[in-house]
């Protein structure tokens, strides 16, 4: 079946992306990067839901549903980086490990 | 498909470059490329009004957010900066890997999945889809903005003040 | 009504910002305090069938058949109102800055018509929507006068919520792709139907797992609660990650009841977090962690009761959910006024309190023994409601655990009572005084509604029961 193999091409990039976005925010200690790997996450999950309803064959739906979470996204980004510029006027550093310290 | 399997390939590529890059400007850039590449797949899925708005505001607006938090923040000392990269590509080097092997172990293994399809939707125009049917989505669209002026008036203000 | 709902606190919200800049904080106040006013007075009237039809045949399209069920989004609206009055109260008195009180005004709006769309929906996207705007409004509340602390809790909460969308959107595309639409009898449909709905399914509760704190996600809500300025404290304890997490879950439970390993992840889940929730919050040394770990234990106790799947289950749920907001919003309440006037939420650094601030440690002390669960508080009821319908189900070992676990709840309260409001005053806090009235006047009302729920509702039990 070509829709099934379609899917599963879909669902292997899906992971992989997941994968890497996942990967990026544990690893790291640096604010920003984590920010890119939380928005790596969100277009791994856009591209699914689009996939989703290109195979069933409910793409109007998808596309709204995709055009509502892109602009929830904006702000979740535009609030991360508030907090992001705000940490680093309190640290003078993007390094989480700094806060730590501080902390004690 | 040979087309959309490239354009996929693709996308993990470069969300992997964004990813890895050790200058923080270089994964904005990835991240925008990312977003048009994803704009390109909804093209050939026919999404193109999902794509519009993937290409305008996640490769447009975010990565001017994104460039601008990159150039409000200072960079680190060279000296620095290479140590930090040591540490980083001794992190960093296992993602690959471990992407590969998951490429592995999904082409083994191959999920034997039944999809059941359900009918085809009635309403084919996203517009009546967005406008009509789901309208709270927008009314939820609407406070997520309000939600999103709040914190840009909070949030980048500058040091704490007293008073009014 | 249902519209009302939305568009009243949202006509507010403008209204608000069209006051001139210097003089718009008292007007944002009022404004706010009658929009929640509204809110309870909609719940009251609807209970004797003035709105009533319109408000329950707007849920009856998705579960119109049991009388105590489609009263659940009552429970969330009037939850909402009392913890929404409270925090704006505990805001006037503790937050200094003007133009902090009147943001922290307007985002409570935003926040409350998020929560308000929880209660009503219909469609398993909209809620989604909805968890994300409260959600939203919530990171910019806890970072609302800028602490360090704050940089860390909010930034936390936002990567776990994150987490929480791409799960739950992924269990959206899933439910598109099997059963073709997102409202909850599409859903339903599909996961009757097909195993991978039913993996979906899984998904969106371990979303929902996580915007509620429950154990194996639970890292990031000590965090937020006790880096957010004590108001927002209130609000986030009381309702918001309730709302969000608690309720979703409920109404989902509602729907999907009768599947035997949706049921098994509950009690395990629940029986987790009320364990270590409670375990945890013995070692804490400030007040507001304390009460934090607690609510994670608490929350463990209604996600258990939807474990027993019944009936009774769900309505214990709920009306634990109703008491939680009682006791844990007078609770902060108090830790407001302790912190207003000692300076300081360090067990170690206080004691002695109930002599100084006789009010304040008398609600306290009766808050913390309905959390524990004594008799004839509310917290009792729920608390026995529960575990009678773990028994019923025949989940006696959890039963156990539910059982054990108030021990401890007991414990770690009279911890916090015997360093806090009782022994010898340290030389410190000799000049300290009680708390101004309007710290006092949500703290005494809620522990009197505690007391009187707790009195008169062994004369319904009969009725509810039936």
């Amino acid at each position: 079946m070509v829709i099934d193999q379609l899917f599963w091409l879909f669902f292997m990039t899906f992971i992989l992306l997941l994968i890497e976005g996942f990967y990026c925010v544990t690893v790291t200690y640096n604010l920003f990067r984590i920010l890119i790997g939380l928005e790596v996450l969100i277009k791994a999950v856009t591209l699914f839901v689009i996939a989703a309803g290109y195979l069933s064959g409910h793409l109007a739906l998808a596309q709204s549903i995709v055009i509502t979470i892109i602009v929830i996204e904006v702000v979740v980004v535009v609030v991360a980086a508030g907090i992001i510029l705000g940490f680093f006027r309190e640290f003078d550093s993007l390094n989480v490990k700094n806060a730590r310290r501080m902390k004690g | 498909m040979m087309l959309l399997s490239v354009l996929l390939i693709l996308l993990v590529l470069i969300s992997l470059w964004a990813v890895m890059t050790p200058l923080l400007l270089r994964a904005a850039i990835g991240l925008a490329a990312t977003s048009a590449l994803l704009t390109m797949i909804m093209y050939q899925l026919g999404a193109p009004l999902a794509a519009v708005f993937e290409l305008s505001v996640c490769a447009g607006l975010i990565s001017v957010v994104f460039v601008s938090v990159v150039s409000l923040t200072h960079r680190l000392p060279l000296k620095e900066f290479m140590k930090r990269r040591q540490s980083r590509i001794k992190r960093f080097i296992f993602l690959p890997l471990l992407l590969v092997a998951a490429l592995a172990i999904m082409l083994t293994i191959k999920l034997p999945f039944q999809l059941q399809l359900p009918a085809a939707d009635k309403i084919s125009d996203v517009r009546v889809m967005l406008w009509n049917i789901r309208r709270i989505d927008l009314f939820g669209q609407i406070m997520a903005l309000l939600a999103g002026v709040y914190g840009v008036l909070i949030l980048f203000r500058g040091r704490k003040t007293d008073g009014d | 009504m249902t519209y009302l709902l939305l568009f009243i606190p949202f006509a507010i919200l403008i209204l608000i910002n069209l006051f001139p800049r210097e003089k718009r904080t008292e007007p944002a106040f009022w404004l706010g305090l009658a929009v929640l006013v509204f809110q309870a007075g909609a719940v009251v009237a609807s209970q004797f069938g003035y709105w009533g039809t319109i408000l329950t045949s707007q849920l009856e399209s998705v579960f119109g058949f049991n009388l105590q069920l489609y009263k659940m989004g009552h429970v969330l609206v009037m939850a909402s109102a009392l913890a929404g009055a409270t925090a704006l109260l505990v805001a006037r008195a503790t937050l200094k800055n003007k133009r902090d009180r009147f943001n922290f005004v307007g985002l409570l709006l935003v926040s409350l018509i998020g929560i308000n769309g929880i209660a009503m929906v219909t469609d398993i996207f909209t809620l989604y929507i909805f968890i994300e705007v409260t959600a939203l409004a919530t990171f910019i509340l806890i970072m609302l006068n800028r602490e360090q602390a704050a940089f860390e809790g909010a930034f936390k909460y936002l990567i776990m919520s994150v987490v929480a969308t791409v799960l739950m959107l992924a269990a959206v595309s899933l439910f598109i792709l099997i059963g073709g639409g997102t409202s909850f009898l599409d859903v339903k449909m599909a996961v009757i139907s097909d195993p991978l709905a039913y993996t979906a399914l899984l998904l969106f509760l371990c979303g929902l797992f996580i915007k509620g704190g429950m154990v194996p996600f639970h890292g990031w809500l000590p965090d937020a609660y006790s880096s957010a300025p004590t108001a927002v404290s209130v609000w986030l304890a009381g309702i918001v990650t309730k709302a969000s997490g608690i309720y979703a879950l409920i109404r989902l439970m509602v729907i999907f009841g009768g599947l035997e390993p949706l049921q098994n992840i509950m009690l395990t889940v629940g029986a987790a977090s009320i364990v270590i929730g409670a375990l945890a919050a013995l070692g804490q040394k400030e007040l507001k962690r304390l009460l934090a770990y607690s609510s994670i234990s608490q929350m463990g106790y209604i996600v258990i009761a939807l474990g027993s799947g019944t009936v009774l289950g769900i309505f214990a749920a709920l009306f634990h959910f109703f008491n939680h907001t009682l006791f844990k919003a007078t609770l902060f309440a108090n830790v407001a006024a302790v912190e207003e006037q000692t300076g300081t939420q360090e067990m170690e650094k206080l004691g002695g309190l109930a002599q100084k601030m006789p009010i304040t440690g008398l609600t306290s002390a009766i808050a913390s023994l309905s959390t524990a669960g004594l008799p004839p508080l509310s917290g009792f009821w729920s608390k026995l409601l529960i575990i009678i319908a773990l028994w019923i189900s025949g989940h006696y070992f959890f039963a156990a655990v539910a059982v054990l676990a108030s021990v401890v709840t007991l414990a770690y309260f009279l911890l916090l009572q015997r360093q806090a409001f009782f022994g010898l005053v340290p030389a410190a806090l000799k000049e300290v005084r009680e708390a101004g009235p309007i710290l006092l006047i949500p703290a005494v009302f809620l522990s009197l509604l505690i007391v009187v729920i707790g009195l008169v509702f062994p004369f319904m039990i009969q009725m509810v029961l039936r």
